[in-house]
């Protein structure tokens, strides 16, 4: 027994050292940071005190910028579902070279760099953009529209890095799915839409719940497209965190903004997690 | 109730043939097999019945409609898949309900009809179950109910004992004749498995490399098969090469059988029907080389100079011959098959 248990530790002990410096022993330290105090002359100034949280809670500065990023958040994923999960089904039924060529195309934006894909989209949707130019063109609208700094602009860029995420997830959904079901459903008597509806889109359904997880938890914690779209005018949580590190230099608020993102996706990843396994137990656990 | 006839049916893949020129009349309320081995093209018959294979040449039609021309869900047919295909995420009453909803049958007469299919099936108290919490054979038994709720003008099984244990596929053929007679609901089945087939069947198709060699009622099948195929493939067969003489036929030397015929030929006969006779009685000289007990019956391999015989002897309480023993096989006239062996 004692043998065993001596085994036992001797193999756990490099991921967990691991785990513990790089994971662990930095959150545990932002989290103390997070409760220091700062002033501009002073810098950290090394006490306990509630003083950033409290900041944060009564400025409706901070509230708004959570807001958004729960907005945004929100916005990607519901857009993700709408856009991913009928591009899975369609993919599915897609027969080879089509198939693979169509997955290399879905799967792209994965292989790009993230700056580089959103240097791509902020050249397609500033003023004088591909998407302006074509709006001016096609009469729809009488001037320069750009998207450049605008929600709108970064749900977009956000949607097009966090769909294959989606695609995936309903992907491993559907390729459990036994197609001989949807044929049965036919000879029942069941059109395409009826099928697609209430048979497909049930089974599918795991796959787009634990695919929401994904795309909201990157969505919420994305830096670099809110930070090129979305620029100093438009801040998330993220890029909030960031500028109180580095520009103002006010770590500990900084840590704060990060600890209360951090513990936001946790507590929404954990919530939705225990509302799917209490919804779909019976039907597709074995 | 009208007769599905299939007339002239092909389906060519590029260069292959799955299916030649398949004629078929089924009548209303028979149960039709189509049996034979692995890409005998009897799944893709099944399939272009059901729609979801368009055939290339040929017709069906059930009665004076053409099902060619409707799609799956138009052609009102009921199916049991081989995965049975149940929706996991429905109950058992939402699995057979859902074909009574597409028709939209009001929803009191889909609760009677539900429940006096689930009772027949034997599953009255499992409808709250999913899918995922039954055993294959009360899958099965949904996937039956769920086919059978919407009174299918013809009921199509494709291979739908196979992923049961020997013991269950039993219960449930018998089970499935009684349901099928008791409904009179015209049933095609598609099998690889000769017992199910010669069990459940009024008639048989056998069907070999995308055509039919023999279609008959199980027991003609069984007895008179068409073809050497049919006869290897419907239980097991001996075949042994003897000459006619004009006078007799000779298998390795001895005689074994009074004949007309001259030249080499090919005897088949059924190991049930081989008898085991003394070794000084006139007959195929051989020594049992295995004996095993099966309870009801006696397996004996008896090795000739014509090569191994399997005969099958009925347990009635007599003594048999000890393996190694020497004995002669005899047969009668009309339990073998002779053809003439030039054509091979």
């Amino acid at each position: 027994m004692s043998a065993l248990r001596k085994e036992t530790f001797a193999l756990v002990a490099p991921t967990t050292l691991l785990f513990v410096g790089v994971v662990a022993t930095p959150l545990l330290m932002t989290m103390l940071l997070s409760f220091n105090d700062w002033n501009a002359t002073k810098g950290i100034i090394s006490v306990l005190t509630l003083k950033n949280y409290a900041e944060i809670f009564a400025d409706s500065y901070f509230a708004e910028i959570f807001l958004r990023t729960l907005r945004i958040s929100l916005w990607v994923t519901v857009i993700s579902v709408l856009v991913g999960a009928p591009e899975a089904y369609i993919l599915r039924r897609m027969r080879d070279p089509w198939r693979s060529i169509c997955i290399l195309i879905v799967i792209g934006p994965l292989l790009v760099s993230v700056v580089a894909r959103t240097l791509g989209w902020a050249l397609l949707l500033g003023g004088n953009g591909l998407i302006s130019q074509a709006l001016q063109a096609l009469g729809l609208s009488s001037g320069p529209v750009s998207l450049m700094f605008t929600e709108t602009g970064v749900i977009i860029a956000l949607v097009h890095v966090l769909v294959p995420f989606m695609v995936l997830a309903v992907w491993a959904a559907l390729s459990r799915m036994d197609p001989a079901v949807e044929r049965a459903a036919q000879s029942l008597g069941a059109g395409p839409v009826t099928i697609f509806r209430r048979v497909v889109l049930p089974q599918a359904m795991p796959g787009i719940l634990s695919g929401s997880i994904i795309v909201f938890s990157l969505a919420a914690s994305a830096f670099a497209t809110p930070a090129v779209i979305g620029g100093r005018r438009l801040k998330v949580a993220s890029t909030l965190a960031y500028d109180e590190f580095l520009n103002t230099l006010n770590w500990p608020l900084g840590a704060a903004v990060a600890m209360l993102l951090l513990v936001g996706i946790v507590a929404s990843v954990f919530g939705w997690n225990r509302l799917v396994e209490r919804r779909y137990a019976q039907v597709f656990s074995s | 109730m009208a007769d599905l006839v299939l007339q002239g049916l092909c389906k060519k893949y590029g260069d292959v043939t799955a299916l030649d020129r398949l004629d078929l009349t089924v009548r209303p309320g028979e149960f039709v097999s189509l049996l034979g081995p692995s890409g005998c093209g009897k799944t893709t018959t099944l399939q272009m019945i059901a729609g979801f294979i368009e055939p290339t040449a040929g017709t069906i039609m059930l009665g004076d409609q053409d099902l060619v021309r409707l799609t799956p869900d138009k052609r009102g047919l009921g199916i049991v898949f081989q995965s049975y295909a149940l929706f996991p995420h429905m109950t058992v009453r939402q699995n057979v309900a859902f074909g009574l909803e597409m028709r939209r049958t009001p929803a009191a007469e889909i609760e009677t009809r539900v429940k006096d299919v689930l009772a027949m099936v034997g599953l009255a108290d499992k409808g709250e179950r999913y899918p995922r919490q039954m055993s294959g054979g009360q899958q099965q038994r949904v996937a039956l109910a769920r086919a059978l709720v919407i009174r299918p003008a013809i009921l199509l099984l494709d291979e739908p004992l196979s992923n049961l244990d020997a013991k269950m596929r039993e219960d449930m053929q018998v089970e499935l004749r009684q349901i099928q007679q008791t409904l009179g609901t015209t049933t095609i089945l598609v099998t690889h498995d000769q017992h199910e087939a010669l069990a459940l069947s009024d008639r048989i198709v056998v069907m070999s490399a995308g055509k039919v060699e023999q279609i008959g009622a199980p027991f003609e099948v069984y007895e008179r098969p068409a073809t050497p195929f049919v006869a290897a493939f419907l239980g097991k067969t001996n075949q042994f090469t003897g000459v006619g003489t004009g006078r007799e036929l000779r298998v390795a030397g001895d005689a074994v059988l009074p004949s007309g015929t001259v030249g080499t030929v090919v005897l088949s006969v059924r190991p049930e029907k081989l008898q085991l006779l003394g070794p000084d009685q006139p007959g195929l000289r051989g020594r049992v080389s295995l004996r095993v007990f099966q309870g009801n019956h006696w397996l004996f391999h008896v090795a000739t100079d014509a090569g191994q015989a399997v005969v099958i002897r009925q347990n009635d309480g007599r003594p048999v011959p000890d393996e190694g023993s020497a004995i002669r096989l005899g047969m009668k006239a009309e339990d073998v098959q002779v053809r003439l062996a030039s054509a091979a």
